[in-house]
C-alpha cells in the first residue's frame, strides 16, 4: 500500500484529488443550499462535448472542457430566474451537450477507450502539468469565492434582502456558476463528466444534515470529501479495475444515506424559527429552505 | 443511399423510433407539465445502471433496465409528492445509480475492444442495431404504458395543475404519483434503448417543452407534443441515413433538432398567460420565491 504512493502518478493523483475535494465542498455547499443539483449535473454534461472537441483538436481536454461548462454555466445563470422554465432549458442543452460531444469523438477514430476516460475519469491520466493547472486555477477560484462568500451567503439565504440591500444579486448568481464551472472542469478531470457533481453534492448534502452554521458545513464536506477521495484512490489504485469516481459515489450515497434517514432537521427549525431577525442573521442562520418558508411566512404575518 | 433505405435497419430504426417518440412525446407532456425533468434524468441514469449490469449478467438489457427503473420509481414516486427540497435526494440516487452504472460498464468494457464500443451503444444508443424482438417487447410496452396512462391520465392532470383542490376532493395523489413514475419507468428504459442512456431526456423534455409554448389546452399540447416528437425522431433518423457530413451519429441528429425545436419554441411561441396563474397554485412557496 504504502509502495503505492512512491509512484509519480499516485502522487499526482492525490495532490489533485485533495486540491479539487476542497474546492468542491465550498462551490458545493452553494448549489445544495441554491438548490442548483440539476444544474452542477448538467454543466459538466455539457462540459463534456467540449473535452471531446479538445480531443479532436489535440489540446489538452481541461481546457475545451471549461470552456463548454464556463459557457453553459453563465447562460443557466442568466436564464434561471423560475425553477421551472430553468430545469426545461437544462434539460435541453444538457441532452444537446452530450448529443454533440458524442459526434465529435465519432469523428476521433479509436474513439471508445478515450470516452470512456472523459465519461468515466481515471488516476492514470493526471500529468505534473495537470496538478500545477488544477493548483493555479483552484488557488484563483478560493480566492474570488472567498471574496464574495458574505454577499453570496447573504443572497442564498435571503435573496429579497439581499436586493433591498443593494446587492448585485443577479450578478453574484452569475458568478457563482462561473466559479462553480472552473471548479467542475478541475474535479472532472479525475472524477469523469458522468459523476463530477457526486463530490459536490454528496459531501455537502452530508454535512447540511448534521450541522447549519455555513462555515461549520463547509468543513465538515471538505473533511468527508477529502475521506472519499482519498479511500477512492486508494481503492482504485489497489483493485487496478475499480474506477475512482464509483468508490466516490458509492461513499457518498453509503454516509449520506443513514445520515439523511436518521438526523432529522428538527432542531435547527425550532431554533431559526425562534431567532429573533438581527443583523448577524446572514452569519449563521439556517440554511434550509423548510426553515427560510417558515421564517418568511412569520415575517409576512408580523 | 436509396439501397440504405430500403434496407432492413433503416425499417427497424424508424419503427423504434416511431413507437418511442409517441409514448415519451405522451409521458412527457406530464414531465413538463408536474416539473420532474430531474427525476427523468436520474432514470435514465438507473436505466444506464440496470442495462450495463444485464450486459455484464448477460441478460436481455430492456428486462434489466425495467427492473432497476421500476424498483427506483417507487422511491422516486414517494419522494416527488413532497415539494420541496427534493432535488438534493434524486441528485444522490441518481449519482448512486451512475456510480453503479460506471462500476459495470467499465468492468464489462475491460474484457476486450469489441465489449468497449458494445459498452458505448449503452450511453448513446443503438438504434441501428435493433432486433425485430426487440421492436416486439418495445410495443407492448408502449401499449401497456399509453393504457395506463390513458386511465389515469384526467385524475393525474388535476392532481398535477392543483393538488390542494385534489387532495380537497379526495383524488389519491401520493398514488397518482407514484403510478406516474412507474408509468415514467417504462417510458424511459424504451427511449434509453432506442438513443442511449445519456440522450433519452432528449426525446422525453424536448417535444411537450416546445408543444406547450404554444398550446395550453391538454389535448391540443398532446397531440402537438407527439408531432414534433415523430418530426424529431424521423427528421433524426433520416438526417442521420442520407444527411450530409457523411452520417453523423443518430443520437447527434436527434438530440440536436430538439434543441433547435425547442429553443425556436421558446423564442417564437407565445407566453402563455396561463402558467403564471397555475404556478402561484401549483409547486407553492418555491415558485413565488422565485418569482419575487
Amino acid at each position: 500500500m504504502l509502495n503505492l504512493l512512491h509512484y509519480p502518478f499516485m502522487q499526482n493523483a492525490i495532490i489533485t484529488g485533495s486540491i479539487v475535494a476542497v474546492l468542491a465542498a465550498v462551490v458545493g455547499y452553494f448549489i445544495v443550499a441554491r438548490s442548483l443539483t440539476f444544474a452542477a449535473h448538467a454543466i459538466p454534461n455539457i462540459g463534456f462535448a467540449g473535452a471531446a472537441g479538445a480531443v479532436l483538436a489535440g489540446i489538452l481536454p481541461v481546457y475545451g472542457f471549461f470552456a463548454f461548462a464556463f459557457t453553459a454555466a453563465v447562460g443557466i445563470g442568466i436564464i434561471g430566474t423560475r425553477a421551472r422554465e430553468r430545469d426545461i432549458v437544462v434539460a435541453v442543452l444538457m441532452s444537446f451537450g452530450l448529443g454533440l460531444g458524442f459526434l465529435f469523438l465519432s469523428l476521433y477514430s479509436g474513439y471508445a477507450q478515450r470516452v470512456y476516460g472523459i465519461l468515466f475519469g481515471s488516476i492514470l491520466g493526471i500529468s505534473v502539468q495537470n496538478v500545477l493547472v488544477t493548483g493555479v486555477a483552484a488557488a484563483i477560484a478560493l480566492v474570488l469565492l472567498l471574496t464574495i462568500y458574505r454577499p453570496l451567503l447573504f443572497c442564498t439565504v435571503d435573496p429579497q434582502a439581499a436586493a433591498a440591500r443593494g446587492l448585485p444579486v443577479a450578478i453574484l448568481s452569475v458568478l457563482f456558476l462561473a466559479l462553480a464551472s472552473l471548479a467542475i472542469s478541475l474535479s472532472a478531470q479525475m472524477m469523469g463528466a458522468l459523476l463530477v457533481f457526486t463530490l459536490l453534492v454528496g459531501p455537502a448534502a452530508t454535512a447540511n444534515r448534521l450541522t447549519r452554521r455555513p462555515g461549520r458545513t463547509i468543513l465538515l464536506a471538505a473533511f468527508l470529501g477529502l475521506v472519499y477521495v482519498w479511500v477512492g484512490i486508494g481503492a482504485a489504485a489497489l483493485s487496478g479495475r475499480l474506477p475512482v469516481s464509483f468508490m466516490v459515489s458509492a461513499l457518498a450515497f453509503a454516509v449520506y444515506l443513514p445520515v439523511r434517514l436518521l438526523a432529522s432537521p428538527g432542531p435547527g427549525r425550532r431554533l431559526s424559527g425562534s431567532r429573533k431577525p438581527g443583523r448577524e442573521r446572514s452569519s449563521d442562520i439556517a440554511i434550509n429552505r423548510r426553515v427560510l418558508t417558515t421564517e418568511a411566512e412569520e415575517c409576512s404575518i408580523c | 443511399m436509396l439501397n440504405l433505405l430500403a434496407s432492413d435497419i433503416f425499417g427497424n430504426a424508424m419503427t423504434a423510433g416511431t413507437i418511442a417518440a409517441v409514448t415519451a412525446a405522451l409521458v412527457g407532456y406530464f414531465v413538463v407539465l408536474r416539473a420532474q425533468a430531474f427525476a427523468g434524468e436520474a432514470l435514465t441514469d438507473i436505466c444506464f445502471a440496470g442495462s450495463a449490469g444485464s450486459a455484464l449478467a448477460g441478460f436481455n438489457p430492456l428486462l434489466g433496465m425495467l427492473v432497476f427503473s421500476l424498483t427506483a420509481s417507487l422511491g422516486l414516486g414517494l419522494l416527488s409528492n413532497r415539494v420541496r427540497g427534493r432535488d438534493v435526494e434524486i441528485g444522490m440516487a441518481l449519482s448512486m445509480a451512475t456510480g453503479l452504472g460506471v462500476l459495470f460498464l467499465s468492468l464489462y468494457a475491460h474484457h476486450s475492444a469489441s465489449h468497449a464500443t458494445a459498452g458505448m451503444s449503452l450511453l448513446f444508443g443503438s438504434i441501428l442495431s435493433i432486433r425485430p424482438e426487440e421492436i416486439g417487447l418495445m410495443l407492448l410496452c408502449a401499449i401497456l404504458v399509453i393504457t395506463s396512462l390513458a386511465i389515469v391520465s384526467r385524475p393525474l392532470l388535476f392532481a398535477t395543475i392543483d393538488p390542494a383542490a385534489a387532495r380537497a376532493k379526495g383524488l389519491p395523489t401520493l398514488q397518482l404519483s407514484v403510478s406516474f413514475m412507474l408509468i415514467l419507468a417504462v417510458a424511459v428504459a424504451m427511449c434509453v434503448l432506442t438513443i442511449g442512456a445519456l440522450l433519452a431526456l432528449s426525446l422525453l423534455v424536448a417535444p411537450p417543452a416546445a408543444a406547450l409554448r404554444f398550446s395550453r389546452r391538454p389535448n391540443r399540447a398532446i397531440a402537438l407534443s407527439v408531432l414534433i416528437g415523430l418530426v424529431v425522431a424521423w427528421g433524426g433518423i433520416l438526417v442521420s441515413f442520407v444527411g450530409p457530413w457523411k452520417h453523423p451519429p443518430i443520437g447527434f441528429s436527434i438530440t440536436s433538432l430538439g434543441a433547435i425545436v425547442y429553443l425556436s419554441a421558446h423564442f417564437a411561441g407565445k407566453r402563455r398567460r396561463g402558467l403564471s396563474i397555475r404556478e402561484s397554485e401549483h409547486p407553492g412557496k418555491e415558485v413565488m420565491d422565485e418569482g419575487r
